[in-house]
């Protein structure tokens, strides 16, 4: 059981109980629907299409802010980072407090396989509605369903520029001479689906943009989706089109079937399946396990729930420790294993992540966080680690916090003794929990 | 002989090694610096270098090109063909110094338009089978003192292209309090029995001493250059100030990005018996939209970066060489959103007191229909490795054969001759 809350979700809360059956606890998570949805912990937090109108009212604002104040030295403070804050807590803390970290864990696999960065094309606002109305909704569900979900999602459409591409024999392409952005068709192909393994041509990925001019987005109101998607016949470039030997028509339903079809080709699985074998069992992926993900796939036609549970089931899932954690993985156990005392301010996960290296959904290419232990091992993001585990275990010196205990709870029978004796040797609570925060077996999964 | 702090700080094998890293650099006296940078995202080259005397460019990308040289806000002329970006005011100082050798028109032997496997294909040095490790770590390789900390890694998160058998030192900024020796000496203990970590940890510790050595509270910078955007985002000012203020001796904050990393590596680069390899990765090229304006950020901070770098490194800038390399260039016509799409063949820069630039090295593939490649990007006519070879070879000593240990397969890219200075 120590090993399922570590392996497969992010630690043992202080509550989690250790006891019971590993496997049948992992299984019984991938059934209902996603419990962050369901808590309502996400409430008042906005829709795609809100934020697509929030994103216009800051930019008018800022825009009559620089109209008042030409020259001025006034500062201009921005509305979005508030919302983005917002969002960005309410998903950490349901990650550092849910009790189905399985589930949960699945959710930042997929919102990091596929990746939108804040640093780019203002897709900030649209991040955090793309993981509740996108990857949350799909993740033990099937992954045409998902990907389809996230390609016509504001976030990716902002993020990987298709939202004003155009068409260039489209009514708008003709009149204004404008054209095509190919990013959003290039990336769907090689990082969300089929891969280039899948030997397709520029002539596909240019065909593939063409198929996706047309997605676009609207505010709420302009009807469109409620997750802000709207589809814009005056860009989409007529007339079919063939991705990787297959032709489709024209229209919005042509992106529908060729993304479809990307989605069940059977290079996707091999893709998807290896990703999640990294993820699960080893940084070396045993080609063995990778195979059978990728069949469970092949045979369920993309069931993500049954291919999650065929993970549960993988012997090499259950070598404890392969896994060196990523700041992330980092940051949620260290909040779920000592969470803050009470009464005091409260922590920054935002900013340990942005020290750590992997600021939260700011990762620098559309291919998301790397994943191996080998990027994230260097000695300054180890010595990054032991220093923040150094400074958050400060909360802890007079917190009536027994260290020990607290280190049992998380860990159990992982914990080793050596590392329990250096902790009741330390000289405080402070030094004790840094012990226990930064030793391997605390660092690892 | 004398022996310097590092070497002492790190536990080397004393004066023997350092004297064979010396012996090993005696054809070209004092120790010479060498610097990579990474721009990830594929930079556009005819950006960079705009080559405005070819005709074609214009009705090209029309919306890319700056002002022409000696207008308001124009480019700076590089010879009455290519121009240097506006953007790049204290790289066109180092050209007027003869310091900065852009390059145009140059590849590695790949042609994908995936950033992510030219990336990886531009940091391997390699497309043969079985070639794991990044071309820089195979460098170290074949400095006589390999086992020590030659090569630096700027930032968290170590690149492909220092990856390998030949273990490297890292340099971040610290915002975190930091444990006092004592516990760090039990942190290690524990961390005994595994390897990765207890290997990162002594080196951490290590290298720690050393920085605060050279760099001591002067001048830190406030994040990596993607933490410190990250923190803009979420809206975060200075954190963990409660804890910190508890802590003596603790840094006080100055502006960050790679310009501030750039000084305090340039400092670490300066320092008597300091790193000689640097890299660093600079993210911000992947301009899809609205280059023009896309492109002044990075631009600018990466001309900003240098100045300061080659400031920081003081008389050590004479045997100074610095490589900007990027994975492959962006299409030779604007694309629907004033921006462009991933492409061939870009510019890259040779930078420096060691380099003898002041010119452009290029054989210049055109502009026309049948001259682009693919009728799409721009032509490589000169391959990134033979440039690196090149650099390789005058600025570090190596000889043919390491070279081909460095390059595997790379017998038909000849070393380009005349990149540095004869001493």
């Amino acid at each position: 059981m120590a090993i399922a809350v570590s392996r497969f979700g992010f630690g043992a809360g202080q509550q989690d109980n250790l006891g019971g059956d590993p496997k049948a606890w992992l299984k019984a998570q991938l059934q209902g629907d996603d419990p962050g949805l369901a808590s309502g912990a996400f409430a008042g937090l906005l829709t795609g299409a809100q934020a697509v109108d929030a994103l216009q009212a800051e930019q008018a604002a800022h825009r009559a802010f620089l109209l008042a104040n030409p020259g001025g030295t006034a500062q201009y403070h921005s509305t979005l980072a508030p919302l983005f804050r917002a969002e960005a807590m309410a998903q950490l803390n349901f990650a550092a407090t849910t009790p189905a970290g399985f589930r949960e864990r699945l959710v930042w696999f997929w919102a990091n396989h596929f990746s939108v960065s804040a640093l780019q094309n203002n897709a900030g606002p649209f991040i955090g509605p793309l993981l509740r109305e996108a990857i949350r909704p799909h993740v033990t569900g099937n992954f045409t369903d998902m990907l389809l979900a996230v390609e016509s999602h504001p976030a990716m459409l902002r993020y990987l520029d298709n939202f004003n591409s155009i068409g260039p024999d489209s009514a708008v392409g003709l009149r204004t001479g404008r054209g095509l952005n190919e990013n959003l068709g290039r990336e769907c192909m090689e990082l969300h689906s089929v891969g280039l393994a899948a030997g397709y041509s520029q002539a596909d990925v240019t065909s593939m943009a063409k198929i996706l001019t047309g997605w676009s987005i609207g505010k709420s109101g302009d009807d469109g989706d409620a997750t802000g998607f709207k589809y814009r016949p005056g860009i989409h470039e007529p007339g079919p089109q063939v991705v990787m030997g297959q032709s489709f028509g024209g229209g919005e339903q042509a992106g529908i079937d060729a993304l479809t079809y990307l989605s069940t080709y059977p290079t996707t699985y091999d893709l998807l399946a290896k990703k999640l074998v990294i993820h699960f069992v080893a940084d070396d992926p045993p080609p063995a396990a990778v195979a059978r993900i990728s069949g469970v796939l092949r045979d369920t036609k993309g069931d993500l729930g049954t291919a999650s549970a065929a993970l549960v089931d993988l012997p090499g899932a259950w070598v404890p420790g392969r896994k060196l954690k990523t700041p992330f993985d980092y940051v949620i156990s260290l909040l779920r294993a000592a969470p803050p005392p009470p009464d005091q301010k409260p922590p920054e996960p935002l900013g340990f992540l942005a020290q750590l290296g992997q600021p939260v959904w700011a990762a620098p290419l559309p291919n998301g966080w790397p994943d191996q232990a080998e990027d994230w091992a260097g000695s300054d993001a180890v010595m990054a680690r032991i220093d923040l585990a150094y400074t958050y275990a400060s909360r802890f010196n007079d917190a009536g916090v027994d260290p020990v205990q607290l280190a049992d709870n998380a860990l159990g029978p992982l914990l080793r003794p050596e590392t329990q004796d250096a902790m009741a040797a330390a000289g405080s609570p402070r030094e004790a929990l840094t012990l226990f925060l930064t030793a391997p077996e605390f660092q690892r999964r | 002989m004398h022996l310097t702090r590092r070497a002492t700080l790190l536990g080397l094998g004393a004066a023997a090694t350092l004297g064979r890293v010396r012996f090993a650099l005696a054809d070209a006296p004092g120790d010479k610096r060498f610097v990579v940078v990474l721009q990830r995202g594929a930079m556009d080259g005819m950006s960079a270098v705009v080559p405005y005397g070819d005709a074609n460019l214009a009705s090209l990308r029309p919306d890319l090109i700056p002002p022409a040289p000696g207008q308001p806000g124009g480019m700076f002329d590089l010879g009455g063909f290519y121009g240097l970006s506006p953007n790049f005011p204290n790289l066109a100082a180092m050209y007027q110094s003869g310091e900065l050798l852009p390059f145009h028109a140059v590849a590695g032997p790949y042609r994908t338009r995936s950033h992510f496997e030219a990336q990886d294909l531009l940091q391997l040095g390699s497309d043969e089978p079985g070639i794991t490790s990044g071309w820089l770590n195979r460098v170290l390789a074949e400095l006589p003192q390999n086992n020590g900390p030659l090569g630096l890694n700027v930032g968290i998160g170590t690149p492909l292209l220092l990856q390998g058998p030949v273990r490297i030192t890292s340099y971040a900024p610290e915002h975190f309090a930091s444990p006092s020796p004592d516990l760090m000496a039990r942190i290690e203990v524990l961390n005994a029995h595994d390897p990765l970590l207890s290997q990162a940890i002594a080196e951490g510790v290590q290298a720690a001493n050393f920085d605060k050595a050279v760099i001591g509270t002067a001048a830190p910078v406030s994040a990596a250059p993607v933490a410190a955007d990250a923190m803009m985002v979420a809206g975060g000012g200075a954190i963990m100030s409660d804890d910190r203020a508890r802590v003596p001796g603790d840094l006080p904050k100055t502006p960050g990005g790679f310009p501030g990393l750039a000084t305090q590596v340039g400092q670490l680069l300066g320092a008597a018996g300091g790193p000689r390899l640097a890299v660093f990765q600079l993210e911000g090229w992947d301009t899809h939209g609205n280059q023009m304006n896309g492109l002044k950020k990075p631009m600018t901070g990466l001309d900003a970066g240098l100045l300061n770098l080659k400031t920081a490194l003081g008389p050590a800038w004479a045997q100074t060489c610095v490589l900007v390399v990027t994975e492959f260039g962006r299409t030779a016509r604007m694309n629907g959103t004033k921006g462009t799409d991933h492409g061939t063949a870009a510019a890259a820069f040779a930078l420096g007191g060691a380099v003898r630039g002041g010119r452009v090295v290029a054989t210049w593939p055109g502009l026309g229909e049948n001259e682009l490649f693919q009728s799409r990007d721009l032509a490589p006519t000169l391959d990134i490795r033979a440039v690196a070879k090149g650099a390789l070879a005058q600025h570090l000593g190596l000889s043919r054969a390491a070279l081909a240990r460095v390059f595997p397969g790379s017998g038909d890219a000849s070393p380009v001759s005349g990149i540095i200075r004869a001493v």
